[in-house]
């Protein structure tokens, strides 16, 4: 069995590059190092679609950014994903900082991005009332919006599998080789062919890349830091609040989720360990430092979580998109750094142009259907729309986590569901169980038992994120 | 929509006692409303004893005790469905709830207590900077995985925070076979009843670090250890105490929060230190016919105090809905004075006849100070106390008599003394 493409890295640059694949007469595997997909950038970020007039205009990030803002919103209802269209500031605390506002207005333009404004002080607090007294202006970016960004991901997966690509997880990539045409790629003893690979593993890309001879991927891993808070202040402001960018990025946001929490963060740190998701006492300090900066009412009394997430920054500072130049079947998607996000729509497609190209006479699959169902959410049902879910499956009507308002019926969907959860972290992003004030207090041991009874497990097998998470040992004495 | 005279939204043992009372006093159309698929609430998993020494007189384990009020509420008539959240309450007294059964329920009643308990302040609350390894949870979490799924959630254990649940779960992991290494308590006292601190800490050669938290999470998987540091009188750590301890489990026992979250949808008025509903001696809150009592009003110490304040609450859900209450109240509002955090009730009728208890906890640890009653500038009555500790909740009596002579200008005041 020889796959035509094998994707490696199911965050969401690969999801969506492995659904975009499957438009086609292609076998694609889809191969994930970890328990899950969205394990590394993917489910930590920012969650913007940014409208586009950060990156210098002629590069990669431009392009990409425009026209991948401009197709989320279609794709994320056609896949069933939260998005919001909620607009974004840059904000300006100083005469001097309304010049860098001009010059991204500017750069916005010649990027190409639609509905620009810039606004003076009396109009940015007429729409965004909790800002600080500081401000100048602001840039406004009407296209911009949030989404959540694991959602994608899961939802890209899941269309994808139900489209005929595979997904294999816990393969972690050991060695990779290319002989006659094609590769062979290794986890341990565990072998999967395939002609072409898109080598889309985030953090860890560059070491995919070394393995076939190319040393030309140099990323610096960056470090973010972020808080959550809870719902309760959800509303302090409607927009993304950016201040004004640093040479390390767009420094501290303030921005609502699609699902109503407040975002603050990230930091920017230049660290050595591609694994090291710790939070830092300086950087959530740093947080809060910045973000009453443009919002005096934000408060860290509010948080529910806190969380780190790296981005593969690379040296040359654009995205690295395109065949190898030692193996042209090997095709990079590396340095996807913000606005790796907004930009992952036009990025699959961008990559697999490419790759059909390359191939030649490929033909499209007729039976692929891009629309993912919408699953059933119990918050966000009317009473009618409950009843009648219950009437059909009973576990609809039992609350399983109580701050969310989740049933058992969403859980047990989200573990049978193509590419399902297995583990309870897995559970949480898929239907937001746990997420609450209670941060899985009440109902993270009864995820654990519907976990282990749905897939046929011991309570003790169940993990938080796959590998050494184990949650349980022996039974008591 | 069906139609009850009370609807209990809890059944833990508050919500039963306060079920049963109600009934006592001739309620005739009770249901009680259960997320848990049993009756007994929290303290279904509190398999040690200490339960009901004041109310029975007898020691009692925590499910033995939640069985005396069970067994009563299986002799009436009142209805307990079990397995169901109530999602809802309207400002019409109008009750929405699911469960598997009858899929969604409205219930129009007359009067509704709330009792729906209190959860534990999860890791998120604290700022404990690291890794989001899996073996960081809440004690009452532990003590589910031990006492009720049989499995052990660790091996050595670090718990923060030195509440009751912490307490007892010191030594129930260590009676598993685990080791625990310490209990650090970020206050210089703790937070926890004298007697747990004796017989779960002491007894086990536990030691307990007063003015200490953990700054850190290590392990990229598991938990493999945690980074401890002394803090100042700010409550910031302090760098140059910081100390590694290998653990594979964070037990967190940092604080109770009352679940108000259906008590705000109504639009009840909250109590900023309890963050419970502001009640009057009858527990009802500032919404006619809806009382709230038990730990979802303010965290109690003994579970026996629990079912004497929802007696209350049951008594006056009663008179309310047969007309007994009284219909024009004149309120008059206890005021904390010097180094008391709080009272309950917060506002009393004046008009009540009996003598009414208010229950209260203290900043700080005092020793050989007095608790002071003042009414109208009257010393009413001034008790010495040995000991007063934020983990214990005390109480002082307002007598019938003085309620009598009061107007509704009148004030109440209660103070520790140095």
């Amino acid at each position: 069995m020889c796959y035509d493409v094998a994707v490696i890295g199911a965050g969401v640059i690969g999801a969506l590059t492995a659904r975009e694949l499957s438009k086609y007469n292609l076998k694609t595997v889809l191969i994930e190092a970890t328990n899950d997909v969205a394990m590394g950038a993917s489910k930590a970020n920012s969650g913007i679609v940014h409208a586009g007039f950060d990156a210098k205009p002629g590069t990669l990030k431009a392009q990409l950014n425009v026209k991948g803002c401009a197709m989320m919103e279609g794709l994320c209802k056609k896949l069933s994903v939260p998005y919001k269209k909620n607009g974004s500031l840059v904000v300006a605390f100083s005469e001097d900082e309304m010049h860098t506002i001009k010059e991204l207005y500017d750069r916005g333009i010649a990027n190409g991005v639609p509905d620009l404004y810039i606004l003076n002080k009396e109009e940015l607090k007429s729409i965004e009332p909790n800002l600080s007294d500081e401000v100048y202006g602001a840039l406004d970016a009407r296209s911009a919006g949030i989404v959540c960004p694991y959602e994608l991901t899961i939802a890209a997966t899941e269309n994808a599998v139900v489209n005929g690509v595979e997904f294999v997880r816990n393969f972690k990539v050991s060695s990779l080789e290319f002989n006659d045409g094609v590769f062979e790629i290794r986890c341990g003893d565990n072998i999967i062919n395939a002609k072409y690979v898109v080598n889309a593993a985030g953090a860890h890309s560059d070491e995919i890349s070394q393995m076939i001879g190319d040393n030309s991927v140099e990323l610096i891993i960056r470090r973010g830091e972020y808080f959550i808070l809870d719902k309760a202040v959800g509303n302090t402001v409607s927009h993304t609040i950016f201040q004004c960018p640093t040479k390390m990025g767009k420094g501290i946001l303030v921005s609502p989720t699609v699902d109503g929490n407040l975002l603050i963060g990230p930091t920017a740190d230049d660290i050595d360990d591609k694994e090291n998701t710790a939070t830092t006492a300086e950087g959530l300090a740093n947080i809060k430092k910045y973000a009453v900066k443009s919002c005096p009412s934000v408060s860290t009394r509010n948080a529910i979580t806190s969380f780190t997430g790296l981005r593969a920054h690379p040296v040359n500072d654009d995205f690295i998109l395109g065949p190898s130049k030692i193996c042209d079947h090997f095709i990079h998607a590396s340095g996807i750094e913000s606005p790796g996000l907004t930009s992952a729509p036009a990025i699959a497609q961008y990559l697999v142009d490419m790759i059909i190209d390359s191939i030649g006479d490929v033909k499209t699959n007729d039976s692929f259907d891009g629309s993912r169902e919408d699953v059933f959410r119990f918050r966000h049902a009317t009473d009618e729309e409950r009843a009648e879910a219950i009437a059909k499956n009973p576990a609809y009507g039992r609350i399983v986590c109580r701050c969310e308002t989740i049933t058992e019926g969403e859980i047990i969907d989200a573990i049978k569901a193509p590419a399902g959860a297995r583990d309870v972290d897995g559970v949480k992003r898929r239907t937001r169980a746990g997420m609450g004030r209670c941060q899985g207090g009440f109902c993270g041991s009864k995820v654990v038992e519907i976990l282990a009874r749905e897939l046929g497990m011991n309570l003790n097998d169940i993990t938080k994120f796959g590998s050494d998470s184990k949650i349980l040992f022996e039974n008591t004495k | 929509m069906l139609n009850y005279d009370l609807v209990v939204v809890g059944g833990g043992p508050a919500g039963m006692a306060a079920a049963l009372k109600a009934n006592e006093c001739g309620v005739k159309n009770i249901i009680v409303l259960e997320r848990a698929e049993t009756l007994g609430g929290i303290l279904e998993q509190c398999i040690h004893t200490g339960f009901g020494l004041h109310y029975f007189g007898e020691e009692l384990s925590g499910p033995e005790y939640a069985a005396k009020f069970i067994e009563q509420v299986e002799k009436t008539d009142i209805v307990v469905k079990t397995d169901t959240m109530v999602l809802d309450i309207n400002d019409e007294n109008v009750v929405t709830a699911v469960n598997k059964e009858d899929g969604l329920l409205k219930i129009q009643a007359k009067a509704i207590v709330l009792a729906m308990g209190c959860r534990e302040r999860p890791r998120g609350a604290l700022e404990i900077s690291g890794t989001r390894a899996s073996g960081i949870m809440t004690a009452g979490t532990a003590q589910k995985y031990v006492n009720l799924d049989g499995f052990m959630p660790g091996k050595k254990v670090v718990i923060l925070g030195s509440g009751d649940i912490g307490l007892i779960m010191a030594r129930r992991m260590t009676l598993e076979g685990a080791e625990v290494k310490v209990v650090c308590e970020l206050m210089p006292y703790s937070g926890g009843l004298t007697r747990n601190i004796v017989q779960c800490l002491d007894d086990f050669g536990i030691p307990l670090r007063l003015s200490t938290t953990v700054v850190e999470t290590h392990g990229k998987d598991r938990l493999e250890g945690v980074t401890i540091a002394q803090v100042d009188e700010k409550l910031q750590p302090i760098e140059s105490t910081k100390e590694y301890i290998e653990c594979d489990t964070l037990m967190l026992s940092v604080g109770l929060i009352p679940e108000n979250e259906l008590t705000k949808n109504v639009g009840i008025g909250i109590d900023r230190i309890t963050n419970g509903a502001v009640v009057d001696e009858m527990r009802q809150t500032d919404h006619p016919g809806i009382f709230a009592c038990g730990n979802v009003l303010h965290v109690h110490d003994l579970v026996d105090y629990v079912t004497l304040e929802a007696q209350l609450a049951g008594k006056g859900a009663a008179d309310y809905i047969l007309g007994n209450a009284d219909n024009a109240p004149v309120y008059v509002n206890t005021t904390t004075g010097n180094g008391v955090r709080y009272l309950v009730p917060q506002r009393v009728n004046i008009n009540n006849k009996d003598d009414v208890k208010l229950y209260f906890r203290v900043g700080q640890i005092y020793k050989n100070a007095k608790v002071v009653l003042e009414c109208d500038g009257k010393i009413i009555s001034s008790k010495k106390k040995v000991k007063l500790a934020p983990g214990e909740m005390e109480n002082v009596v307002v007598p019938a008599d003085v309620l009598a002579s009061m107007t509704s200008d009148s004030s109440i005041v209660v103070r520790v003394e140095e």
